[in-house]
């Protein structure tokens, strides 16, 4: 069973393919299930050639029309780990500084031959348009304010990881109970940010119990239908009582600076200064899903502490992407049998012109 | 001051034989009564059970139909000039005559804007062979800038009855005021779209619960209401009249009661849309579901509904905001705002109003339960006669809008048939454009025929021309 794109509505998937918009249409289930596929994906990032056959002859186009660095390194290390091909568009050199629509532009790629659209846009709600336009599926890599549905995952994967390991148990088969009752601040700018979004859905549906903390001009206009426990104005208050501190990157590029006096007096209250950072449990966690604005909402010092999970967020992203692309367009159908796919290694004799492997 | 020449544009006579209406229920103004209507040229010659069918007559078949003075929409975008790729005023009125109006009011957001003598005359004149009358409206401010005034007297000299920047609110409050203080002396009426800008900011959606979750920017209903307000409390300053183009919430609504109350010269109307859809429409991103001011709540459909019942709304109004294809499918911050209405007003107005609690879900959608139900004469008001007069385009104002269907008055008829059920093909629709959020629901009642100035435009559904 797998949740992928399975309650995708309107946004359900043309020609039975599936797409990941949204973590709202994954449910538990599907959160865990991408969450254990992933396990598998883990190991094979720690092999010598961390490289499966399991998407040959699959094409994956990452369609940013916004800045990014990790996500787009992330989704395209995936994507070649997995063996797929892989087309990168961005709109500094496309046809859409021309003039061509969205739309045009997209059914013109589609019409190349491709799998799957990682579409990164500034509009909330492009993916959904995409999945709209072509019968590919879509992977949301961010969309405006809305959503960023693979940040969520890693992050959760990331929590699972960490607390999995410290209670010495094994990580396959640990399922997500780690999460019922976790208590998790998410600090920052949730108005404009679209891995707050995902990551509140996320962890709602696994059952941790949120807290919100921002100042008042940077909380979404309602929070009605956010599985929210708490909402504060004091980060001094809240951070004794959590086990994970997630901190938000200050969007200034979204105009988050007329929502403030100034960036020095949003650090004064809501940074996590080393102060603050004493103020957590021995055992809390730090987050970040970067880029940071050390010495805004993060101080410097505070990323290079232990329980700082920055580093380890990215590198579970390629492990988690692999695992969404995979769901996606792998011919096996994962879950049929539950469990990991069956992920031979690239082996065997060196590829000749017969037999092509992904470089 | 000039004589006014006209109430809107009057076409040209066409010659039209002689046309029985048989076997309907007229109800206008006046009331209801089982009566067949003879027509003969532009005029009503008859109205009686069992009227003898002269020699050479069409015979129009209204069995277990209404028959209705032709109905009146205060808020039409024709696009022309300037847009010509999402309607004209040809496509737009005949739209407008299967969707049973015999009037349209066109609002002057066209490039160049309808602030001068000049583009007035050109509607005017495009509208002089339409088959639905094709009235004017003017800005109230020079290219819809909200800086300088429009040349209301000139405008108004050519007959122009309604005043408004349509798409923005005249957001400064002194020309505004200004603006109501200079109209007095040419018996017009201003309509403000009100927004207020800042309080928008640039919003795609109704803010609140969907906008928050969708992670799209947001306007809230603050951003009428304040602009409502403040119109109101211009009114009773200035002592002129002010019409409110498409109210969204049941703040504005209670805001208009209470100055009504208080014997102000205010009047309002609601779309149909905002009678019937919610801002959870917008779930899937759908740019079809934009359109300005936005989908609100649950809350404010039934404040609403209920505000055409108590009377505070005067008129329904379809706002009918053709875009091309091409413009409209696009992101939702993109798309630019509107949906078409003219084919769908009737039956969407009838479900919404009518059909009373839990009817006809299919095309209310979420809100399908209401507070109680309209009768079909207290709708058509809201459609017909009520708009009429707010455009100034009743008989007692000159004009030859809204009925009563009697002899020796004007032949703008509706037939009706309220049992008829159809489903919106949008690529059928007579409108350029295809940007209805009614494509394949099924809608009950259905405009069988209409009739402009005599002339069978509408014939069972079908367009003569």
């Amino acid at each position: 069973m797998t949740g992928l794109g399975r309650q995708g509505g309107a946004e359900a998937a043309k020609g039975g393919r599936r797409h990941l918009l949204s973590i709202a249409e994954l449910g538990a289930e599907g959160i865990e299930e991408i969450l254990e596929v992933s396990d598998a994906f883990v190991e094979v990032g720690r092999r010598s050639i961390p490289k499966v056959p399991s998407l040959r002859g699959r094409t994956v186009v990452t369609l940013f029309a916004e800045q990014s660095t990790r996500t787009r390194l992330s989704f395209e290390t995936a994507a070649k780990r997995l063996s797929a091909d892989v087309l990168s568009f961005s709109v500094d050199t496309s046809s859409l500084k021309k003039g061509e629509s969205l739309r045009d532009t997209v059914e013109t790629v589609a019409a190349m031959g491709v799998d799957a659209f990682v579409v990164r846009h500034t509009s909330a709600g492009a993916p959904a348009a995409v999945a709209r336009w072509v019968d590919a599926s879509v992977v949301n890599a961010g969309d405006g304010w809305h959503e960023h549905p693979t940040q969520a995952l890693l992050d959760c994967y990331t929590i699972r990881q960490v607390l999995t390991e410290r209670g010495g148990h094994p990580l396959e088969g640990s399922g997500v109970g780690c999460f019922v009752g976790l208590r998790v601040a998410i600090v920052g700018d949730v108005r404009h940010s679209r891995v707050a979004r995902s990551l509140v859905l996320a962890l709602g549906a696994l059952g941790a119990e949120v807290t919100l903390v921002a100042p008042g001009s940077l909380l979404p206009p309602s929070l009605v239908g956010w599985p929210v426990a708490k909402v504060s104005y004091d980060l001094d208050a809240v951070l004794p009582n959590v086990d994970v501190c997630y901190l938000l990157r200050l969007q200034s590029e979204r105009g988050a600076g007329a929502f403030l006096p100034s960036v020095r007096e949003y650090s004064a209250w809501y940074g996590l200064t080393s102060r603050r950072a004493a103020l957590l449990g021995d055992d809390a966690l730090v987050m970040h899903p970067g880029p940071m604005n050390r010495g805004v909402e993060i101080a410097d010092d505070v990323v290079a502490l232990p329980q700082s999970l920055v580093l380890r967020q990215v590198s579970n992203g390629v492990a988690v992407r692999m695992a969404v692309l995979f769901m996606l367009l792998g011919q096996g159908q994962v879950g049929s049998g539950g469990g990991a796919p069956a992920l031979a290694p690239i082996s065997g004799p060196a590829p000749t012109l017969g037999t092509v492997v992904g470089a | 001051m000039p004589e006014p020449t006209s109430r809107g544009a009057r076409s040209a006579p066409r010659p039209t034989g002689r046309v029985v209406i048989r076997g309907g229920t007229v109800v206008d103004g006046r009331g209801e009564r089982v009566a067949d209507v003879v027509v003969d040229g532009a005029e009503v010659v008859e109205v009686a059970p069992g009227a003898t069918v002269p020699r050479g007559a069409t015979v129009l078949d209204a069995g277990g139909c209404v028959v209705a003075p032709g109905l009146v929409d205060l808020h039409t975008h024709l696009r022309q000039p300037g847009a010509e790729e999402a309607e004209t005023v040809e496509t737009g009125s005949r739209a407008a005559a299967l969707g049973g109006f015999t009037a349209v009011v066109a609002m002057p957001n066209t490039d160049p804007p309808i602030d001068s003598a000049a583009v007035a005359l050109e509607v005017l004149a495009l509208g002089a062979g339409a088959t639905c009358l094709v009235a004017v409206a003017g800005a109230i401010t020079m290219g819809r800038a909200g800086e300088r005034l429009a040349p209301m007297g000139e405008l108004a000299s050519l007959g122009i009855h309604l005043f408004t920047d349509d798409g923005a609110g005249v957001q400064d409050v002194a020309v505004m005021r200004r603006a109501l203080e200079y109209a007095r002396g040419f018996d017009v009426t201003l309509a403000q779209h009100c927004e207020d800008d800042d309080m928008a900011g640039g919003g795609h959606m109704h803010e609140g619960e969907w906008s928050s979750r969708l992670g799209v920017p947001g306007i809230p209903a603050e951003a009428e209401e304040m602009m409502v307000a403040r119109d109101i409390a211009l009114a009773r300053l200035t002592g002129g009249r002010v019409h409110f183009l498409h109210i969204s919430t049941g703040r504005s609504a209670e805001f208009v009661a209470a100055a009504k109350a208080e014997g102000l010269s205010v009047t309002a109307e609601v779309t149909p849309h905002h009678l019937t859809l919610t801002h959870a429409e917008l779930a899937g991103y759908d740019p079809v579901y934009k359109v300005n001011p936005p989908l609100r709540c649950e809350s404010d459909v039934r404040a609403l509904r209920a505000a055409c019942m108590s009377g505070t709304v005067d008129a329904v109004a379809t706002d009918h905001a053709p875009h091309a294809p091409e413009r409209k499918d696009a992101t939702l911050d993109v798309a630019p705002p509107g949906m078409l209405g003219l084919q769908t007003a009737l039956p969407v107005v009838l479900a919404a109003l009518a059909h009373g609690p839990g009817a006809n879900g299919a095309v209310t959608h979420g809100v399908s339960d209401g507070p109680g139900t309209m009768s079909t004469r207290d709708i058509l008001g809201l459609m017909s006669w009520q708009p009429a007069r707010i455009a100034g385009l009743a008989r007692d104002q000159g004009g030859d809008q809204g009925g009563p269907i009697e002899p020796g008055g004007p032949a703008n008829i509706c037939v009706i048939d309220p049992a008829a059920t159809w489903e919106v093909d949008a690529s059928r629709l007579a409108s350029r454009s295809r940007n209805t959020p009614w494509a394949g629901r099924v809608m009950n009642g259905q405009v069988r025929h209409t009739l402009f100035r005599g002339e069978p435009v509408v014939i069972d559904g079908e367009a003569q021309r």
